[in-house]
């Protein structure tokens, strides 16, 4: 009697924590996890070491100013040939040869021929199978691939990097990409914010005055691009924008730009400017319309009553009153602008790319996931600081989104 | 000037509203034809019930409401082409619309910080305006901050903290409970006594009404019923709905007899009874018309002939009011005739289901019209 009377209440006090499971699980795997391994990718680097142990043991106490002594050579001779067995040599290669660039084909060609080579002098053998052998930098590359876990991809992604002596330094200025990238990213997502909010505003507060079934239909059409692939919403940024498109078209019509001079809209900034605008702009236009309708009609009144002018009211009643919804726009525009990625990839051009870009560069075409990695959790740490600053200056609990 | 005694308002009209006609729709008309002089420093109220167009007339006064057509006139000059913001009118709205993101001082200091005045001079108005509604030391706060009742005040200094000649109330009491209301009304009572300004007040309340006003427009469905000092419409009601509004009234319905020459008239109720009444607007014999009896003047009769009607009568409900009792009687044929009968020693020797006689003094009760524009 009196334990099922504690077993129902065991069960009473779990019941809400079992309704928030499926929660908990969803955000495990979709968020946490993958948030974990990238974490984890961006510092743990192992194929190397994992692939040449012994090597990297006996380079433990190696000089670097002087060659290794035969018997690291050995170790590498065997090992190289263990790893084009297990097929792990290309992986290897790859590492290396971002340190140290121009030696990728250096593993699996002395891998290859190491077989039919004279065992006897092994530094000379590799070293006649290629000259790269007799070079420290090589073994220096091996060395700072082989670390397991490395800040090197950290470095990098904020264009810094180890010096010979173990220094941090800035990498050589034609190789400065990133900082240039993150600086580009953080201007066009203030200039996206920017333009939202004065393009958004008057659109919410036109909504909020006009009836209640006019407001119906803008609110539609402020969804409609939210319910379009954002693929085709931005390529017909494209239709548009192009040179011998619409807009170009137009302009050229009525005789406002010369058919020579055509404006380059698209391909370039001004491109990833006016589509991520368009797309971003409903993220503005929401919050800020659900604020707007919660602002009662009287104060406006009350405050021609006490002798404002329509701007004066407006200016410092109606204004101050919307901005916890200007704030929630503007905080979602700017973080949703810090990672957008497909807008600037089709509209961008060269010169339009932005940081994530960079890190889908790294992930499908360079496969460097590790500095991929370390990209991305540069921009999360810059978007939790975008967040915490807002939290200091405006309050989260200020921010309405509806 | 002494609190109490209320100053005989100067007869100049200060708002004219003129043949004012107010459409929403265009098509039902919710101000129809209105005509209505409000004097210099005089404390008007609106009062009806709701939905009756006073918050309207309110709005065009103040501008927020365009008219569809007639003139509203402020010191004879039409004020239809004068933006609301320069109309100089002081306003408290119902839900006070105070400015939740100014503190209590920066909303006293709007109306002066838009019409440019200078920090010491607004600083000072400020000051003045708190002690006027007795919120001294509050200027730090946010109005959420604040009870309801302190909010209240806090509006009305900033409806008058400018200085407006005309100030305009709707509904400002109706969001608090009654021992508040009853003190904010004589609170807005002395203010108005004080600063001598034009009020126009909006009410249902028709107590609010009484205690506060020099006179009372009685609105009903877009139209003034009746507008009158609070007395005179109380003992002098233009009609049953002015009469029923106004207090509780029993309303009789007969038939007038005869009427004499010194204003009292015979009328015939139920099967054959007749009560005398003052004549009012019955004027001719065989018209209908209603009887008004207030229930305080309504008695218990102790010996034959004591009133001028008096009727046997079955008590049917006593009610304990406190002060009072209200008895309930079945007489003349009329279920439910309502007697308020002071709270004084030897009252509980009437009982329900006692068979007693109640009367009433002829001058008491009211033969009204029941043709008029004004019946029920
Ligand atoms: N803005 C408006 N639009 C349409 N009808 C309105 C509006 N304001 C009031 N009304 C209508 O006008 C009538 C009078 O309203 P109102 O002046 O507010 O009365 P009161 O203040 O006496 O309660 C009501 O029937 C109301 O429904
Ligand atoms: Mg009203």
């Amino acid at each position: 009697m009196n334990r099922r009377r504690q077993g129902r209440r065991l069960l009473r006090r779990f019941i809400p924590v079992g309704l928030a499971l499926p929660l908990v699980a969803f955000v495990l795997v979709t968020f946490v996890i993958p948030l974990a391994t990238m974490v984890v990718q961006s510092v743990h680097d192992p194929e190397v070491a994992d692939a040449f142990p012994r090597t990297l043991a006996l380079l433990a106490d190696w000089e670097d100013s002087a060659l290794p002594s035969p018997d690291v050579y050995e170790a590498m001779a065997a090992e190289l040939v263990l790893s084009r067995e297990n097929r792990s040599i290309g992986k290897v290669a790859t590492r290396v040869n971002r340190i140290e660039s121009g030696t990728r084909s250096v593993f699996a060609k002395t891998a290859r021929r190491l077989e039919s080579a004279d065992t006897s002098d092994m530094p000379a053998s590799m070293i006649q199978i290629d000259r790269r052998w007799g070079d420290v930098s090589l073994w220096r590359a091996i060395v700072k691939a082989g670390q397991r876990y490395t800040a090197r991809h950290y470095l990098q992604s904020i264009d810094l990097e180890r010096g010979l002596d173990g220094e941090i330094q800035l990498v050589s200025e034609e190789r400065r990409i990133y900082k240039t990238l993150y600086l580009r990213t953080v201007y066009v997502s203030f200039a996206v914010t920017v333009s939202c909010f004065l393009i958004g505003y008057p659109i919410a507060f036109a909504i909020t005055s006009v009836s209640d079934s006019l407001a119906k239909i803008l609110l539609v059409i402020v969804l409609v691009p939210f319910w379009t692939s954002l693929l085709v919403r931005t390529t017909s940024w494209l239709v548009l924008l192009q040179n011998q498109g619409v807009i170009n078209d137009i302009l050229v019509w009525i005789g406002l730009v010369d058919d020579g001079s055509r404006l380059a809209l698209v391909h370039n900034m001004t491109g990833t400017l006016i589509a991520m605008t368009h797309v971003l702009l409903p993220f503005m236009i929401l919050p800020l319309y659900a604020v707007m309708r919660s602002i009662p009609p009287v104060y406006m009144r009350a405050a021609a009553s006490l002798g404002a002018n329509p701007f004066q009211a407006f200016a410092r009643v109606y204004f101050p009153q919307s901005l916890p919804g200007v704030s929630a726009g503007c905080l979602l525009v700017f973080i949703l602008s810090l990672g957008y990625y497909i807008t600037p990839a089709l509209v961008g051009g060269a010169k339009g790319q932005l940081i994530s870009n960079m890190i889908a560069y790294h992930i499908q075409t360079s496969l460097n996931w590790g500095l991929a990695a370390a990209i991305s959790v540069v921009v999360l740490v810059g978007v939790f600081v975008c967040y915490f600053l807002f939290d200091r200056w405006v309050g989260i609990d200020k921010l309405k989104l509806g | 000037m002494t609190i109490g005694s209320p100053e005989e308002p100067k007869r100049e009209v200060h708002i004219a509203f003129e043949r004012v006609v107010k459409s929403y729709d265009g098509r039902t008309q919710v101000v129809k034809d209105l005509n209505l002089e409000i004097l210099r420093g005089e404390f008007l109220t609106l009062l009806g019930p709701s939905g009756s167009g006073k918050t309207t007339c309110l709005m065009m006064l103040a501008g927020f409401e365009a008219l569809t057509s007639g003139n509203i006139t402020i010191d004879g000059r039409p004020v239809h082409d004068i933006a609301p913001h320069k109309r100089g009118i002081g306003m408290v709205f119902q839900h006070y619309a105070l400015f939740p993101h100014l503190t209590v001082g920066r909303n006293l200091a709007f109306p002066l910080e838009v019409r440019g005045l200078g920090p010491s001079e607004r600083n000072s108005r400020v000051r003045r305006a708190l002690q006027l509604v007795r919120l001294e030391g509050l200027e730090k706060r946010k109005p959420a901050n604040l009870s309801g009742g302190q909010q209240q005040r806090v509006a009305i200094a900033r409806a008058l903290v400018f200085e407006p000649e005309i100030v305009l109330m709707d509904e400002p009491l109706g969001a608090l409970d009654r021992r508040l209301r009853e003190e904010m009304q004589f609170e807005i009572r002395r203010i108005h006594q004080q600063l001598g300004v034009t009020m126009v007040y909006v009410t249902h309340d028709q107590q609010e009404a009484m205690v506060l006003s020099n006179r009372v427009a009685v609105f009903r469905e877009g139209r003034i019923e009746q507008i009158a000092a609070p007395e005179t419409l109380y003992e002098e009601p233009g009609g049953v709905f002015v009469s029923s509004f106004i207090g509780d009234n029993n309303v009789l319905y007969g038939e007038v007899r005869e009427v004499r020459d010194n204003d009292i008239c015979h009328v015939t109720i139920g099967q054959d009874r007749d009560v005398k009444a003052f004549a009012g607007e019955a004027t001719r014999p065989g018209e209908p018309v209603w009887i008004a009896i207030r229930p305080e003047r309504v008695g218990i009769a102790t010996s034959d002939n004591q009133y001028s009607n008096q009727f046997d009568a079955r008590v049917n409900d006593i009610v304990f009011m406190g002060d009072h009792l209200r008895l309930h009687v079945e007489t003349c044929g009329i279920h439910n005739l309502v007697l308020k009968i002071p709270n004084i020693v030897g009252h509980g020797a009437v009982l329900p289901g006692d068979d007693i006689q109640i009367g009433w003094a002829a001058l008491d009760c009211r033969a009204l019209s029941i043709e008029s524009k004004n019946s029920l």
